[in-house]
């Protein structure tokens, strides 16, 4: 068996990968697929976590945070939509009217 | 023969993880995010999570993802917009990389069907359907629920913020 370790290095590049995705990415659209990544990083780490534990919250953790992630994909691209309706561009730099 | 696979598709999702914030077209990103999402599932499929794996493929890489193309090709982008591309010119090795998940996959799914597996740990429904859903519906009953509330509310949303006037 795969030891522990293995699983939450790896769940945990994946999510550095997102998170500097978000931070990094001027594309409205890549930022919000950075998102998607470190939300399945988490994931891995849970089924991870669960599978040494021997107990399934784990999976109903991760049924949960799929829940999440539709909602949040569905709202965000409307955004997105909205977003893109009035500034006619998927440039996060152009999106500057509350930044301080 | 379990590490090599580990190592494999682990070395498949990080490298298609950083495709995704490396590329400018948002579609090949898309692309990549969901090599990034099948090689997760096959990790999950180890990990003798077989129902979280396939709602992993149906839902993520199925649903929402469709979901981002939808909305990409509707927002009509230039070509301008999104700057320098960075091309992939080895199709035969792409080609090749997909061989080797697609092995990996059936080779894990056939090994995690066999019983009479190491994980004599776990109970015979570890992460199976019928596992899953007995706790669904006993111990975690109440946040099931509330997730339905949640749906409703990003269906709102989603329509309220689409909408052009209110």
């Amino acid at each position: 068996m795969v030891p522990l370790e293995y699983y939450l290095v790896v769940a945990g590049i994946i999510f550095t990968i997102g998170m500097i995705g978000v931070i990094v990415a001027r594309n409205i659209i890549i930022i919000f697929m950075s998102i998607e990544l470190m939300l399945n990083a988490a994931n891995l780490a849970m089924i991870a976590f669960s599978r040494n534990l021997g107990s399934m919250g784990g999976h109903v953790m991760v049924f949960m945070i799929m829940t999440v992630a539709a909602a949040e994909a569905a709202v965000g691209l409307s955004i997105i939509i909205a977003l893109f309706r009035n500034r006619d561009s998927a440039n996060i730099d152009e999106v500057n009217l509350m930044k301080w | 023969m379990e590490l090599a696979i580990f190592i494999l598709t682990s070395l498949v999702a990080i490298v298609a993880a950083l495709l995704v914030i490396l590329q400018r077209n948002p579609i090949a990103s898309v692309m990549y995010l969901v090599t990034t999402f099948v090689a997760q599932a096959i990790l999950f499929i180890q990990l003798r999570a077989a129902f979280i794996a396939i709602l992993q493929v149906i839902v993520y890489a199925g649903a929402i993802m469709v979901l981002f193309l939808f909305v990409i090709m509707l927002l009509n982008l230039r070509r301008e917009d999104f700057g320098k591309d960075i091309k992939l010119r080895f199709k035969p090795l792409a080609i090749a990389f997909a061989m080797v998940l697609l092995i990996e996959t059936l080779v894990v799914i056939n090994a995690s069907l066999v019983p009479a597996q190491p994980g004599a740990d776990l109970s015979a429904t570890f992460g199976s359907v019928q596992g899953v859903g007995k706790e669904l519906f006993t111990t975690y009953l109440y946040p099931f629920e509330l997730t339905s509330v949640l749906l409703i509310v990003a269906i709102l949303g989603a329509v309220v913020m689409a909408k052009k006037k209110l």
